[in-house]
């Protein structure tokens, strides 16, 4: 049971600050810009990619800082050339062309790299034991993700709640009018803003491209959950969305280590359900099974309970 | 943006005096319509089982395209989850279908209102949930929904079927009239009277009280409010009457296909609607038809030839967003005034001349992505690809710059004839305004 514990909560931590990484971008774009970007998890993808090829022709050191600066890049030319025209008729219209990126993204991917998945394993570098733990080695690359999951909270805490440029960027957001009048290139500073959340996007794919399998649909696989993790932890909060990432985790990677029923939970208080009840299906559904909607089904309880969700500070 | 095409002639109709000119003012267009979709799978083209199933795919689409409308167009709720409520519709009426090839004795016909009850419940459910909020969360909430619907049918398979599916007959029925659905051509009718009475319920709905309640929501909730409305429950009831004509879409589904599977309720087909509804102009009662019509031909014509055709329909989306935000219903609402117009034949003229580069630009596109996508995803095919009627060779650089010159010749050549498009422009919609034909 210790080991059980112990190990499962290890890997939810993991996963919880994969899923961390993967969103901290999402949360900068959005609590500066209010622009919900659909395409953030094609950015992710697009970094993961980007880190594969670069591996392959000059290493895995180089690439773990020129991925994320070309998806910086992208995104800032997303925002340039596209973003800022659609930026005046309002959210739905932002979300819509994100939306329309997503799809163009993937497609384009497919173009570059093919259908199939890349083999993108763990580099030679980072692919050797840290610890032990009940017998099974914790891997270095574990540790890196984890590191550089960590550096990215501290990055984006210091510096949108300590420095100069993070008080004139949280001043655009409310007052673009009056930034503007005391000098500051306020579109220069939206442009930066979406650069900078691209580029932690593209940092987490690199890592999370090994993790998880590099292959066009790898958008898709993650996007959903990314939004469950902004919306629990509350739209635009940054503890929120650690929080929110470690829970989901640590919920997920416990529910696929328990291997029981409702069933067996109705056998153990001495409750036989037929096989013939309708419900039977319901019940024999293991919660190991269950594992991928224990984010969505957390949710729906969190609209229900509390909508503004963990950290948010207003129903936005 | 409230009123249609549809919505003028019901409005001109107010000025006619003659009793049967109004009558036929008011509901002409329903029966050009309706003549239309008797009519269509007996013309050339449409003639075979391929053409008539195209038109009924074109009918579902333009179901759940109008459903889909009710929430973005009528009641600003941007959802990514709109194929929940058709998949549970399709799995409500291929259970029923099942049930009455074991001898329930209910007409196949009717198997739609089981799709449409089934819609309307899941909406009711999910919808007291997911309504309470509108706007950015509204569309965070849906998205989550559908996952967690479509996750849901993987896990109980005893109702979903999993990846295969659930699987019924329309032809093992009783058939009284004589008609057992055997072809194509009985299927297509009976979609499209299905989908013409669902049209005109819809559009019926816009113009209830809760109907213009929703468009009051969508534009000023908090004034809504004031005036003693409840804008969560006026989301709500637009969420369950959607929803219901989306489960009838998705029985109208089940009975064309005889099958209902998992991709039913998935994130593609919602995206896919959301799509439609807005290529095709989410600001007229007609626009998302326009767009089912438009997609479902292209995904059907697309699909056969290129294994790109989903980047196609991506960048036409994203060119809609930035150039057409109304949508291609809007574009041509957007022309209506000035076709009459004397300064329309210089404008003519206009769009001839840019629309020669658009298209050098868009072939040397079209060359690039094909040249890639072959590469890429069926290099066992080899190199050389037919497009246009010549054979292109992908291995030589040639290829790649002749693509790269017509795509930059091309864009740079089409930027240039804008200036000319918009002066022409101007003058016609002055003169359309000085001869008043805008005043309405």
């Amino acid at each position: 049971m210790l080991e059980l514990a112990t190990v499962s909560i290890l890997n939810g931590v993991v996963y919880g600050l994969l899923l961390f990484m993967l969103t901290s971008g999402l949360t900068l774009i959005f609590s500066m810009m209010g622009v919900l970007n659909f395409a953030h998890a094609s950015l992710f993808m697009l970094g993961a990619y980007f880190s594969w090829q670069l591996g392959r022709w000059i290493g895995f050191w180089p690439a773990l800082v020129i991925a994320p600066l070309l998806c910086g890049l992208v995104g800032a030319a997303i925002e340039r050339y596209g973003l800022r025209h659609v930026h005046k008729r309002g959210h739905v219209a932002e979300i819509l062309f994100t939306f329309g990126l997503a799809y163009v993204i993937e497609e384009l991917v497919t173009m570059i790299w093919g259908r199939n998945a890349v083999a993108n394993s763990v580099p030679k570098v980072i692919d050797f034991s840290l610890f032990q733990v009940f017998g099974s080695s914790f891997p270095a690359y574990k540790g890196l993700m984890m590191a550089i999951s960590v550096a990215m909270f501290v990055f984006l805490y210091v510096a949108l709640k300590r420095t100069r440029i993070g008080l004139v960027i949280q001043a655009a957001l409310t007052h673009p009018h009056m930034v503007s009048a005391l000098g500051h290139d306020v579109p220069g500073v939206f442009v930066l803003v979406f650069a900078v959340g691209s580029a932690l996007a593209g940092l987490a794919g690199v890592i999370g491209g090994f993790m998880l399998l590099t292959q066009p649909t790898l958008a898709h696989a993650v996007g959903p959950i990314v939004f469950v993790v902004v919306v629990v932890g509350g739209l635009g909060s940054l503890a929120g969305a650690l929080i929110a990432s470690m829970l989901i985790g640590i919920l997920q990677t416990f529910a696929v280590a328990i291997d029981y029923s409702l069933l067996d939970l109705f056998r153990t208080l001495g409750i036989v359900v037929a096989r013939s009840s309708p419900l039977h299906d319901f019940y024999a559904v293991k919660l190991s099974t269950a594992a991928p909607i224990v984010p969505y089904l957390l949710l729906v309880l969190m609209l229900v309970v509390r909508p503004r969700g963990l950290m948010g500070r207003r129903d936005a | 943006m409230s009123d249609s095409a549809l919505g003028s002639v019901v409005l001109s109709a107010a000025s006619a005096t003659d009793p049967p000119n109004r009558w036929l003012r008011q509901y002409g267009a329903w029966l050009v319509v309706a003549l239309v979709l008797l009519v269509l799978p007996h013309l050339p083209g449409f003639g075979n089982d391929f053409g008539r199933s195209l038109l009924t795919q074109m009918a579902i689409a333009a179901v759940l395209a109008l459903s889909y409308n009710m929430l973005l167009g009528q009641t600003g709720l941007l959802s990514f989850g709109h194929a929940v409520y058709f998949g549970l519709g399709g799995y409500a009426a291929i259970h029923l279908m099942r049930a009455i090839n074991h001898g329930l004795p209910i007409p196949m016909p009717l198997v739609p209102v089981a799709g449409a009850a089934a819609g309307l419940v899941a909406g009711a459910v999910l919808g007291s949930a997911t309504t309470r909020r509108a706007g950015t969360i509204f569309a965070l909430i849906s998205l989550g929904v559908g996952e967690l619907v479509y996750a849901a049918t993987f896990m109980l398979p005893g109702y979903f079927g999993g990846e295969e599916g659930i699987t019924a007959s329309r032809t093992r029925a009783p058939h009284p009239a004589g008609i057992d659905f055997g072809s194509q051509l009985e299927v297509y009718y009976l979609t499209a009277a299905w989908a013409l009475l669902a049209a005109v319920l819809m559009y019926a709905f816009t113009r209830t009280p809760l109907g213009r309640m929703c468009q009051a929501v969508r534009d000023n909730p908090e004034r809504v409010e004031y005036v003693g409305y409840n804008p969560q429950r006026v989301r709500f009831f637009a969420f369950a009457a959607s929803a219901l004509f989306a489960g009838l879409a998705g029985g109208l589904h089940a009975i064309n296909y005889e099958i209902v599977a998992a991709d039913a309720v998935g994130a593609q087909r919602s995206g896919t609607v959301l799509l439609m509804t807005y290529i095709g102009g989410s600001g007229h009662f007609a626009g998302p038809v326009l767009g089912a019509i438009v997609l479902t031909w292209l995904q059907a014509s697309l699909s056969g030839y290129t294994s790109a055709w989903l980047l196609y329909v991506g960048l036409f989306f994203i060119v809609t967003i930035l150039f057409a935000p109304a949508g291609l219903s809007g574009l041509i609402v957007m022309h209506a005034p000035v076709v009459r117009t004397k300064a329309f034949l210089r404008l003519l003229p206009a769009y001839a001349i840019a629309i020669v580069p658009a298209v050098v630009a868009a072939i040397g596109a079209i060359v690039l992505i094909e040249m890639s996508y072959r590469l890429s995803t069926q290099p066992e095919l080899g190199t050389r690809l037919q497009l246009f009627g010549t054979t292109v060779d992908a291995a030589t650089p040639w290829s790649w710059i002749a693509g790269a010159v017509l795509v930059a010749g091309g864009g740079v050549a089409f930027r240039s004839t804008w200036m000319r498009i918009s002066s022409a422009w101007d003058r016609a919609t002055d003169e359309a305004r000085a001869s008043g034909t805008t005043e309405r």
